[in-house]
């Protein structure tokens, strides 16, 4: 054990965040033989304390009181609707919910694990193919990533194979395999497991989607359907739908996370050192500004203020972290509205997401408690490139799917009533009862696109435990996501009436309505540091390497420039392994810019 | 636990367990949530809490209601957790009103909310009605929830709709918190609402095409905990 005032000896690298980017990161660059230290401003985390049954199942203390996730109590955001409104902060942890700790929100995530579309890395270019250079509304910041899904693919099926993911492949070397789903692009290989099982509520759905016509397949999972071992020799046991992935770390090894994935091969090399309860306070600078020496961070149990340095510094503290350490360690230049310059903070997007309800007969049990995070069936008949915009005047899509993914009784309780229906008293009561046992959700999770006026930068007034201002979210719905929405909900009531629903509940964005940070939607954050081919309008080159500042590599969806009708985390680990990949192969050889600006 | 042929045969445990509560468990008085003395609440505020509790999820034919469920016990507890002293949320000042979309914004924290809120409450309830909330026949004291719930009661600075969702979130956890919290007695609230507790394996059961799931709820087995007499440790059904 170093002394609690010691400082660490000089690595080679610098990963500031322990989830599934620096874990990534940090096992790849370990590989390629440097010295890696990985800063985590939270504890350790393991399956073997944190998972452990039956505590990990305790919904008042997992999901209800929160207790992997991020402590707001030092650190928060504040969040505004309009550039002319004072943003307050978020006191209470509702609409998003980072983690902290080792793993990240790796740990308790729910696992769908998706690849992006052949569109979803170039949409702007993608768009004005099919629909002309005018389809584009003004003041929308449509952006291509620099990097196509071709370039992608060996790392997307590597992340697969690291996650143990479960699904079924439509194509695979050009072969198509009759099932999975149609619309995805073709793969070098199958998912590494079987799909996941159809719970009941699922099947329903299944059923229904195919006797409509629509092409349902199972949600790639990184819940394993079988036992597996990974390419790392870490193992996963089978999933058994307990129910309990999403805000809770898995106690059967069976969701992938980086403490089960990655970490235990990690921790055996020399190579690599772990320091947790670091808050990082910024990435420092030499006096060209063009190069990271290292970084000062707050060694938590020691209460003391140290600073480390290293050649290479990789920031994947997590999409709204990195824009945060990017602004106040003064890299790149911050974003402003008005004028339209700068890039840290721009095309800051979200995830438009809004579950519908179908109640089936009575006699018809859902048993909504029985699920896996991952597993379910969806279809992308409304989000898939070919899907004709044209005459729909929108950008982006959804998604539809049943993703039961295990309701427990208290948020069961609390998310019933409401939409005129009485939210307590006996009424209520045979209502949220019926609810339970009866019902199930359907998702339209759809894409946000990027505009002018929702950013990020820094609040004036509030700040952090450490005496730094805290970030500052301006963000709301807009008419081209809002209408997206409306399209692909309006669809779901006949899904619903296939289902032999006998009530539905379908819910939409709606004209006008703001950003409401008091309902729970997603932790699926993006850009802010985006990844581009132009320094003007993007903060990272298409290697996810800072046009300012070479020796520093973003990773996480800060660098997504749109936000994808998917969830991100199967893009995020892409990019990092792809990322990592021509730091291996490039940057290491001849440190500098790997792409001229 | 059984596979898949075997489930059919058992009974539904819920429907048994509401009609013969307690039967195996023999009552241990000092669990029973009638005879809890709190430790943060007053009396006065204690009485107000038990009626407002089962006034947002009362007795009826579905079950128990917040009171017989220890809801109020269970809300008493939290008080002295991380929670109650508000250490899980952001509380820097300053603290500005803003739109409801913006979230909450006031500077207490759960123990000040309702040490801020009960005796006005009550003080309300006295001038207008003549009497304290928990006094008052229950379609009164529903008509003081309605109102501070559509904001229409203000206390001091908290509006009446923050007590309300405060008020209405604490009970629902305490309806279907794990018994080892203090609420959800005998786990009646899971038992209601059809949850199977701390089973968490369904291999079995993750498609029978809309079978009722056949098994009772389990509580997590005993821990050293404070409140491990409020555990029920065997599996049932
Ligand atoms: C409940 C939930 C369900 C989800 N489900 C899905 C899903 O089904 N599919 C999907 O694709 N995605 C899902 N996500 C999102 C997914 O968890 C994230 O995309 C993913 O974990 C991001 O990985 P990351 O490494 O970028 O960030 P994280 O996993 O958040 O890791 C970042 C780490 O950096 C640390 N850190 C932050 N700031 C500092 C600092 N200043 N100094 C030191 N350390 C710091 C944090 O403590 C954290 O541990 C879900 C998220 C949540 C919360
Ligand atoms: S549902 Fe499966 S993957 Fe999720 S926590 Fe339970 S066992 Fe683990």
């Amino acid at each position: 054990m170093p002394d609690e005032t010691s400082t660490p000896t000089r690595p080679d690298v610098l990963i500031i965040g322990g989830g599934w980017a620096g874990s990534i990161m940090a096992k790849e660059l370990t590989e390629a033989g440097l010295n890696v230290t990985m800063l985590e401003r939270g504890h350790d985390h393991s399956t073997a304390v944190e998972g452990t049954y039956p505590g990990s199942i305790d919904e008042l203390r997992g999901a209800i009181r929160k207790r992997l996730f991020q402590k707001l109590a030092r650190t928060s955001l504040t969040i505004r609707n309009r550039p002319d409104q004072t943003a307050l902060p978020y006191r209470q942890l509702t609409a998003f919910l980072p983690g902290e700790g080792v793993g990240g929100a790796g740990l308790h995530w729910s696992g769908c694990h998706f690849r992006a579309t052949e569109d979803d890395l170039r949409l702007r270019s993608a768009t004005i193919e099919r629909y002309g250079e005018n389809f584009i509304p003004k003041d929308m910041h449509l952006q291509d990533y620099g990097v196509t899904y071709g370039e992608l693919e060996p790392f997307f099926d590597k992340a697969e194979k690291v996650f143990g993911t479960s699904g079924e492949a439509s194509s695979v070397r050009g072969q198509k395999t009759g099932r999975g789903n149609i619309f995805a692009p073709d793969r070098s290989d199958h998912f590494p497991l079987p799909p996941m099982a159809d719970t009941f509520s699922a099947s329903v759905f299944r059923a229904a989607a195919t006797d409509m016509g629509y092409h349902p397949f199972s949600i790639p999972a990184a819940n394993a359907s079988q036992p597996y071992t990974n390419p790392y020799g870490c193992q996963m046991g089978p999933c058994n739908f307990c129910g309990y992935c999403s805000g809770y770390a898995c106690y059967l090894y069976s969701k992938a996370s980086p403490n089960v994935n990655i970490l235990p091969a990690l921790r055996q090399d020399r190579r690599f050192t772990l320091i947790t309860q670091a808050q990082v306070l910024e990435i420092m600078l030499d006096d060209t500004h063009k190069k990271a020496t290292g970084v000062r961070y707050v060694d938590l149990s020691s209460r003391t203020e140290k600073t480390l340095e290293a050649d290479l510094v990789i920031l994947s503290a997590f999409q709204l972290h990195n824009v945060h350490l990017m602004l106040v360690s003064g890299i790149g230049q911050p974003y402003d509205p008005v004028t339209q310059t700068g890039t840290i903070g721009r095309n800051f997007t979200y995830q438009t997401i809004t579950s519908s309800r179908v109640w089936l007969p009575e006699d018809r049990f859902t048993s909504q408690f029985v699920g896996a995070g991952g597993a379910g069936v969806a279809i992308d008949d409304f989000n898939h490139p070919g899907f004709d915009r044209g005459r729909l005047g929108f950008i982006g899509g959804s998604p539809i799917w049943v993703n039961q993914a295990g309701l427990k009784p208290i948020a069961a309780a609390q998310g019933s009533g409401g939409k005129g229906a009485p939210r307590w008293g006996s009424a209520y009561k045979s209502a949220m009862i019926d609810q339970y046992r009866h019902s199930l959700g359907i998702d339209a999770h759809g894409s946000n696109m990027a505009y002018r006026d929702v950013y990020l930068d820094l609040d004036p007034t509030w700040t952090n435990a450490y005496g730094q201002p805290l970030l500052r979210m301006t963000f709301t719905w807009k008419d081209n996501d809002i209408r997206m929405n409306q399209h692909v909900v309006s669809h779901i009531g006949d899904i619903a009436h296939a289902m032999g629903a006998t009530r539905t509940s379908l819910n939409s964005l709606q004209p006008g309505q703001p950003f409401d940070s008091r309902v729970y939607q997603t932790t699926h954050l993006n850009g802010g540091v985006i990844m581009g081919e132009n320094p003007k309008t993007s903060a990272l080159n298409r290697y996810l390497q800072s046009w300012d500042v070479p020796n520093l590599f973003v990773i996480g969806s800060s660098a997504f420039p749109q936000g994808m009708g998917y969830n991100p985390t199967g893009l995020v680990a892409a990019l990092a392994y792809w990322s990592a990949h021509h730091i291996r192969r490039t940057y290491l050889r001849n440190p500098g810019p790997m792409v001229s600006a | 636990m059984g596979g898949a042929a075997s489930l059919s045969s058992v009974p539904l445990l819920s429907r048994t367990a509401e009609a013969e509560p307690d039967k195996k468990a023999p009552k241990v008085p000092e669990n029973d949530p009638a005879h809890y003395k709190p430790t943060f609440f007053s009396q006065e505020e204690y009485l107000f809490l038990c009626h407002a509790c089962e006034r947002i999820f009362p007795q009826d034919e579905n079950g128990p209601g917040a009171q017989a469920l220890g809801a109020p016990r269970f809300i008493d507890r939290q008080m002295s957790t991380p929670y109650g002293f508000g250490d899980l949320w952001y509380m820097k000042a300053p603290f500005h009103e803003g739109p409801p979309e913006l979230g909450y914004q006031l500077p207490y924290n759960p123990r000040d909310l309702y040490r801020g809120t009960i005796t006005p409450i009550n003080t309300h309830c006295l001038m207008t009605y003549n009497a304290l909330f928990a006094a008052l026949p229950p379609d009164r004291q529903d008509e003081v929830l309605h109102d501070m719930e559509n904001n229409r009661l203000r206390f001091n600075d908290i509006p009446g709709a923050a007590f309300f969702e405060q008020l209405r979130t604490n009970t629902l956890e305490g309806a279907f918190a794990d018994p080892a919290y203090g609420g959800n007695h005998d786990m009646g609230g899971w038992k209601m609402m059809g949850f199977p507790g701390a089973r968490a394996d369904f291999m079995d059961w993750i498609n029978q095409e809309g079978a009722p799931y056949p098994f009772g709820p389990v509580g997590m087995p005993a821990r050293p905990d404070p409140y491990s007499s409020a555990f029920q440790t065997d599996e049932e059904g």
